[in-house]
């Protein structure tokens, strides 16, 4: 385990790139963005990087993660090939609203960095948000974020330059799902923190789906924040697909801040990554909310996907439901952590929680830990978690109907995924994912650096 | 077609099959019945291949070859069938799914292409209504939820759609009602030809009224005790398994 004061070195250079060349990087920043810059370094500071002491870090040393020289991208990356032309979406109807970040920065070939769409909604690039938006992106920026207490998201607040910035106005239905892609692509081994705020005003609604990319071999290091407000009724969904190659570090925090009546839904599928830990931090401020947190992970090999979810039922009257699926082959680790706080008025919480878990060998490794902390009296709660095999009879039942082993393996671990990905409402994604889920739990799925949800890099090379 | 010879079986050790012989040709129906726990759905399960039986003597053989050496997906696929006692439930994987699946694995083991689209959908169709199966059970997951008769029920629409050279049928018609025993009966006897064969394992003479059976056998402590015709289940019927039992205690 690493040692505190290997922590302290990654704080001090983290803390001599802010005031260095970070700074001159950004001096002609606004004075709100730079408070956030202060305010975040200092804390980071103090907190530091999570190491196994952390109670919600026992099994991933997120701290170890660091040790390794990436070179931070602080710059946009400048690519002399068309990412556009590499990567074709083939999703239909997902096409078209396609938003690449590079590397922790928007890319844009044609130089337009945000757009209006006929509904008022306006979508692009945060850093162009905070000169085009200042008072909006100022409202909402690090509103959920600054009250949390993760070095994490500290760190990556530090470092807020560019990521997605998503603004629905009060009740505009956003035309199609926007389609948000972020790669990693670079021949160095670099660390990205991209920063996404999507903002939802009240009776909007809208369907976001996030695609997590690695282009090319190198060591990558993400840590990202993404920060989600849903307004007074507003209905958003988003599904996240993490399809990263196998020496790729990707840690995701993400905020859903949700208001009166509002209904989220999130589903993050994690098809593919070498190290994985996505933090959902919901708060559910007012009466009415709905949420809903949807994970499916398939791993094998060294890889170690972790999910840590909090839902902080802060009034009465919500509904919240957690249901994250994995399944494990080779020497794979996964963990899951789920915390449920329900605070004392919340009456009427209703909050349903489920971990299960298929481990394919003996050598796969799986830890839950579900937390209910309840201080109202009038709540319907529940947790649960299952790890095992796959059933002997069902497969013994399917093989007496000539199915092989193989196959009928296939076709169990495909009905346990597919609770998950039943879950996704956007048709064509739905399909895709299908496929892929298909395709990965086969063995079928290329390990190299293709993005497997997008397009064919080999074709468009070759 | 299938023969049983001196088969001996145990399980964690405790023996239960303990030499049993049993010859069965092209066309012919052969019932067993026997008491709870004589081995009935022990000498089916080493039929189809389940593992956790250990056959520690005698041999099998199904048209000639070693019925124990092939693996249960292959000794399906070459034409056996079980009609398991209870079947089991598998959420998530529908039965469209699961059918399609299996038929055309018995194709790609006969070299054959696997079934088109529409083919495959009018044999389900055809086979649905030769079993008289709703076609509510059928866009379900296999078993999920059926009641103990619609399992059964699915059991037959399953050995419809891959037409088995040799059906064994544990206990299908428990827990059947009178107008269901009569549809799973009816089926099974559509589906017999002059070169298939059935083994019904049954506890009741009724439902041999309808499957006409050319051999009645007795199953006791692991071995055949007694064969006979039809009129043997009358019998048992009539008399229970207390006249037998009392020759081999
Ligand atoms: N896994 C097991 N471990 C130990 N004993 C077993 C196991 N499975 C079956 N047996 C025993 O083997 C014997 C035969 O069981 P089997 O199920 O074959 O009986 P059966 O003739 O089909 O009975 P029934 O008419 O009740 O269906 C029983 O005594 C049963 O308890
Ligand atoms: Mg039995």
């Amino acid at each position: 385990m690493i040692i505190k004061e290997e922590i302290k070195n990654i704080v001090s250079e983290f803390e001599a790139l802010h005031s260095g060349q970070f700074a001159s990087v950004v001096a002609a920043t606004p004075a709100f963005l730079k408070n956030i810059y202060n305010q975040s370094i200092a804390k980071f500071k103090s907190i530091g990087l999570p190491n196994r002491k952390n109670e919600n870090y026992k099994y991933l040393d997120i701290a170890n993660l660091f040790t390794k020289n990436y070179e931070k991208a602080i710059t946009p990356t400048q690519v002399k090939v068309d990412i556009n032309d590499i990567f074709k979406c083939d999703v239909p109807e997902l096409d078209t609203n396609a938003i690449i970040i590079l590397n922790g920065f928007y890319f844009s070939p044609d130089g337009n960095k945000i757009n209006t769409l006929p509904s008022g909604a306006v979508v692009g690039s945060l850093s162009q948000a905070i000169i085009d938006y200042p008072e909006l992106v100022e409202k909402y920026l690090n509103k959920s974020a600054e009250k949390s207490d993760e070095g994490l998201v500290a760190l990556n607040s530090a470092f807020i330059q560019d990521g997605v910035f998503i603004y629905v106005p009060k009740d505009a239905k956003l035309e199609k799902p926007l389609q948000i892609i972020h790669l990693m692509m670079e021949s160095k081994s670099i660390m990205a923190q991209h920063r996404n705020l999507f903002v939802f005003e009240e009776g909007s609604e809208g369907k976001v789906v996030i695609c997590d990319h690695s282009l090319s071999p190198s060591e990558f290091l993400t840590n990202s924040v993404s920060e989600i407000f849903a307004a007074e009724n507003a209905k958003i969904e988003v599904v996240r697909m993490q399809n990263e190659h196998n020496s790729s570090k990707q840690l995701t925090n993400t905020f859903i801040d949700q208001q009166k009546d509002s209904d989220v839904i999130i589903n993050t599928l994690t098809l593919h990554g070498g190290t994985v830990r996505n933090n959902l931090f919901v708060n559910l401020n007012d009466e009415g909310c709905q949420n809903r947190a949807y994970g499916l992970n398939l791993t094998d090999r060294n890889q170690q996907v972790d999910n840590y979810v909090y839902i902080n039922h802060a009034k009465p009257n919500c509904h919240s439901t957690q249901l994250y699926k994995g399944v494990l082959d080779d020497e794979a680790k996964g963990a899951f952590s789920g915390r449920i706080f329900v605070a004392p008025d919340a009456q009427k919480t209703e909050a349903f929680q489920n971990n299960n878990t298929m481990l394919l060998t003996d050598d796969a490794q799986m830890r839950s830990k579900p937390q209910l902390e309840i201080y109202a009296d009038d709540v319907k709660c529940s947790h649960g978690s299952t790890s095992g095999q796959l059933d002997e009879d069902a497969l013994f039942y399917m093989k007496a109907r000539g199915i092989g082993d193989k196959e009928a393996r296939m076709l169990l671990m495909f009905a346990f995924a597919h609770e998950i990905i039943s879950k996704i409402s956007v048709e064509p994604l739905f399909e895709r994912v299908n496929n892929l889920v298909e395709k990965r739990l086969r063995g079928e799925m290329s390990r190299c650096n293709n993005c497997m949800m997008a397009c064919d890099t080999n074709q468009k090379n070759n | 077609m299938l023969k049983i010879e001196n088969l001996h079986a145990s399980i964690n050790g405790k023996e239960i099959l303990k030499g049993v012989n049993l010859e069965i040709n092209p066309g012919e129906v052969h019932a067993i019945m026997g008491p709870n726990g004589a081995g009935k759905s022990t000498l089916s399960s080493i039929i189809a291949g389940k593992e956790i039986y250990e056959v520690t003597a005698g041999k099998i053989t199904f048209d000639g070859i070693n019925l124990l050496e092939l693996a249960p997906e292959e000794r399906a696929c070459a034409g056996v069938f079980m009609g398991f006692q209870y079947p089991i439930e598998i959420p998530g994987v529908s039965m469209v799914n699961f059918m399609r699946t299996a038929v055309n694995e018995h194709r790609k083991y006969r070299g054959q292409e696997p079934l088109l689209a529409a083919d495959f959908l009018k044999l389900m169709r055809d086979k649905k209504a030769l079993v008289e199966i709703d076609s509510k059970l059928t866009n379900r997951s296999v078993n999920e939820g059926f009641s103990g008769g619609e399992k059964k029920k699915n059991e037959i629409f399953q050995m419809a759609m891959l037409e088995p050279k040799l059906a064994v049928l544990d206990e299908t018609d428990s827990g059947l009602d009178i107008d269901a025993l009569r549809i799973v009966a009816n089926g099974v006897n559509k589906l017999k030809t002059k070169d298939n064969a059935t083994i019904v394992i049954t506890h009741y003479q009724r439902l041999l009224d309808y499957i006409v059976p050319d051999f009645v056998h007795v199953l006791y402590q692991g071995k055949i005790v007694k064969t006979a015709g039809k009129e043997l289940a009358l019998e048992l019927e009539d008399k229970g398994y207390d006249w037998i039992k009392k020759q081999f205690d």
